[in-house]
């Protein structure tokens, strides 16, 4: 594997030597001493054309402990803000001799445009409306943390699916994982062609909730409503929100996440959000987690993930 | 040159025979062994056509000569077999005054590689807001016949009702680009599976169909000739199909690429998913789209094909999708892409070509001198194309000052020999003159 820029592209057996070296990593994380050599001497370039502090340091924070060398490079003040293309940038970082690059873009596709023109690794960390795969591997490894297996795990994903990156690459990574992915929206905020991702789909989330073992909420942003994707925030929380009488209907086991950034009162109740049962924080470490093994199954290669000691 | 004898042509695909063109006009046509010409030009194999007509084509002058120049566009033209093109309005200043038409004439006057036919802005700066004089444009030394806001819809009914009826006083059509505007805002690829997995904005059929239906309902109320510019769905020729079926004065054109490529190219094809090469308005459709297309171009439904070439400088187009400018060229690779998508699979003969690709958008636009058969008397209008080889498309060989085909990559057949503007070869032997 040269890039991770579609979730599709990866194999189940890929899939699953990502989150067994993750695995591997988590038990470092738990040493007073995080840092690994592996990296020492690779350049990872952050390429961030959207805010996105969250995902950004989280990166940063993968390609540190593995001993990477980080270049933060934001669209704000920068060349690109004065009108430089995707291309001109990519060969700049070319010179520079970036090993990896994690490209955040608002436009579907920029990574792979980018990886035409760069020789180095590139990482999606998140491509307009088309795919976010780290954060589809940081939740899959979050499940079977939490449920011990992903294995015909039933997981619903509840909101703007069609705007949602995140969506599209759960629906594939989990799918080739052999969960069972159910998306609840409004029809709306679903793709006219969702029928043919592989997944199920329905439109009410009440009908939904009890067979569920997860349970993914997603971001809605308010100004979908302006466009008249739902009449307003009241009756799109009324309809899809996750609320205490829904969180009551889960069974016993059953866990609640969020990529985030949340709108609470939105698509969660603060004491969902907050519950035992919400893996939201867990979310966040297991995300610098999933990532090192990411960055270290593309740029290590050789070597043992864990060597002798930093 | 007062005399040219082609040897051997198969006149629309037809026996061989000979024709001889004496001051620009076509003097003869047989067996005409023995007989001495200035030129003669052996044309066994080849198949003769009527010089090619595009009633919709891009040269960007002036304004955007980075991209393409009438001299430039009229060579790309000829290459193709082209005699004639009408060239789209939407440049900058827009042709939306007879001062800019004349310019664009006088230009494609002064090259000569082919007649350059203005096309007139319907809506003063393509704004749609209220009309171009319409009038004045056909009152014109460049005399134009055709008017459309292409690149955008005249979606407002009250104007484009208004411009359906004014243009009538001097035999106009009004060629609209039917793109219902609010549908399609954002609008990036087709909407539907490929779009939906890309996460691409999805652009509707229905915008299309929508201002088609709209369209022949309004042209036949006020008894108005319609033209629907790069029909690229097969809902929008069911519409089309009806409204010829009522006996309304409606024609229709189809794009090269649409008859040929559809949304996949965006996910995968010989330059890599996501490259804009393929992003083009209208968008490339589905599979079953192309089928109808096809179909409604071989049983007249769509009347002819224009290729809504669309010079781009490489920078417009090395971009992410989201921001690449729209459309590709085309007029290097027109009657390739037909012979591949129309002739090749026996859908229609070179007869059959000749009508849809000279014929029937000379008749349309109103171009005199232009779309004629080729038979003693008429101007030597012709095309002689060799259908038997088959090769890789090499953008760095075309003539258009632009880059953008999408066939980069591919394989089509046939090559354009030799054209002949009234009985002057723009091209001979695969090679301007």
């Amino acid at each position: 594997m040269r890039h991770l820029i579609s979730a599709g592209e990866l194999s189940r057996d890929d899939a699953l030597l990502v989150l067994d070296t993750a695995e591997e990593l988590a038990r470092v994380s738990d040493r007073s001493i995080k840092k690994l050599p592996t990296l020492r001497g690779r350049t990872v370039v952050n390429l961030f054309y959207e805010d996105s502090t969250r995902t950004r340091i989280s990166f940063e924070a993968a390609a540190k402990r593995l001993s990477a060398d980080v270049i933060n490079f934001s669209a704000k003040g920068s060349s690109v803000s004065k009108g430089e293309s995707l291309k001109d940038t990519a060969l700049t970082l070319e010179a520079m001799g970036a090993d990896a690059v994690v490209i955040r873009h608002g436009a579907s596709g920029a990574p792979h445009r980018l990886a035409t023109w760069v020789r180095g690794s590139v990482v999606n960390a998140g491509d307009g409306t088309h795919e976010h795969p780290t954060q589809a591997l940081l939740d899959a490894y979050s499940m079977r943390r939490r449920l011990g297996r992903l294995e015909g795990l039933k997981v619903a994903v509840v909101g703007d699916v069609l705007h949602s990156r995140v969506a599209r690459s759960n629906v594939l990574l989990l799918h080739t994982l052999g969960a069972e992915v159910t998306l609840v929206a409004p029809p709306t905020l679903l793709p006219v062609s969702v029928e043919t991702w592989p997944c199920q789909v329905s439109y009410d989330l009440d009908a939904v909730l009890p067979k569920a073992d997860v349970v993914m909420m997603l971001r809605v942003q308010l100004e979908r409503m302006n466009a008249s994707y739902f009449p307003s925030a009241r009756e799109y929380s009324r309809r899809y929100g996750l609320d205490r009488d829904r969180f009551a209907r889960l069974h016993d086991d059953a866990i609640v996440m969020h990529p985030g950034p949340m709108n609470r009162g939105m698509e969660i109740s603060a004491e969902v959000a907050d519950s035992p049962r919400s893996t939201i924080v867990e979310q966040v470490g297991n995300g610098v987690t999933v990532r090192m093994a990411v960055l270290y199954l593309l740029l290590g290669g050789s070597e043992p993930a864990i060597g002798g000691t930093a | 040159m007062n005399t040219i004898l082609i040897k051997g042509a198969a006149i629309l695909g037809g026996d061989p025979a000979d024709i001889l063109v004496r001051d620009g006009v076509i003097a003869e046509i047989g067996d005409l062994a023995g007989t001495a010409a200035e030129l003669t030009v052996d044309a066994a194999g080849l198949v003769a056509l009527p010089g090619l007509v595009d009633l919709h084509t891009h040269l960007r002058e002036p304004g955007r000569e980075d991209a393409e120049t009438v001299e430039t566009g009229t060579q790309a033209a000829a290459r193709g077999g082209y005699t004639a093109v009408h060239a789209m309005a939407n440049t900058s200043p827009v042709a939306d005054t007879a001062g800019v038409v004349e310019q664009v004439w006088r230009l494609g006057q002064e090259y000569g590689h082919c007649d350059v036919q203005p096309v007139g802005a319907v809506t003063s700066g393509l704004e749609g807001r209220r009309l171009a004089e319409l009038g004045a444009m056909a009152d014109s030394a460049a005399r134009v016949r055709v008017f459309s806001d292409d690149g955008k819809c005249v979606s407002d009914a009250v104007l484009m009702r208004r411009a359906l009826e004014y243009v009538k006083a001097f035999d106009g059509v009004v060629a609209q680009h039917a793109q219902e505007p609010r549908l399609t805002e954002g609008a990036q690829l087709n909407e539907g599976e490929v779009s939906g997995r890309l996460g691409l904005n999805g652009w509707p059929a229905v915008a299309e169909e929508a201002i088609i239906a709209r369209d022949c309902l309004l042209a036949a109320h006020v008894g108005s000739r319609l033209h629907v510019c790069h029909v690229s769905t097969a809902g929008s020729v069911e519409i089309l199909r009806w409204a010829k079926s009522k006996g309304w004065d409606v024609t229709a054109e189809v794009t090269p690429h649409h008859l040929l490529l559809t949304d996949s190219c965006a996910e995968s094809s010989p330059v890599g998913p996501y490259n804009p090469i393929y992003k083009v308005n209208p968008p490339l459709r589905t599979e079953e789209d192309v089928r109808a297309l096809r179909e409604a171009l071989a049983d007249g439904t769509i009347d002819c094909v224009a290729t809504d070439h669309a010079p781009h400088p490489v920078e417009d187009k090395e971009t992410e999708w989201g921001v690449a400018a729209m459309g590709m060229i085309g007029l290097e690779t027109a009657l390739q892409v037909v012979q591949e998508a129309m002739v090749d699979t026996g859908l229609l003969d070179w007869a059959g070509v000749a009508d849809r690709m000279s014929a029937r958008p000379a008749r349309i636009g109103r171009l005199a001198g232009h779309g004629l058969p080729i038979e003693a008397g008429a101007p030597a209008n012709i095309t002689l194309y060799d259908p038997s080889p088959r090769a890789l498309v090499d953008p760095s060989a075309m003539a258009s000052r632009s880059r953008n085909t999408p066939y980069e990559g591919m394989t089509l057949p046939g090559r354009v020999v030799a054209t002949f503007l009234r009985g002057r070869p723009t091209v001979l032997e695969g090679k301007l003159v």
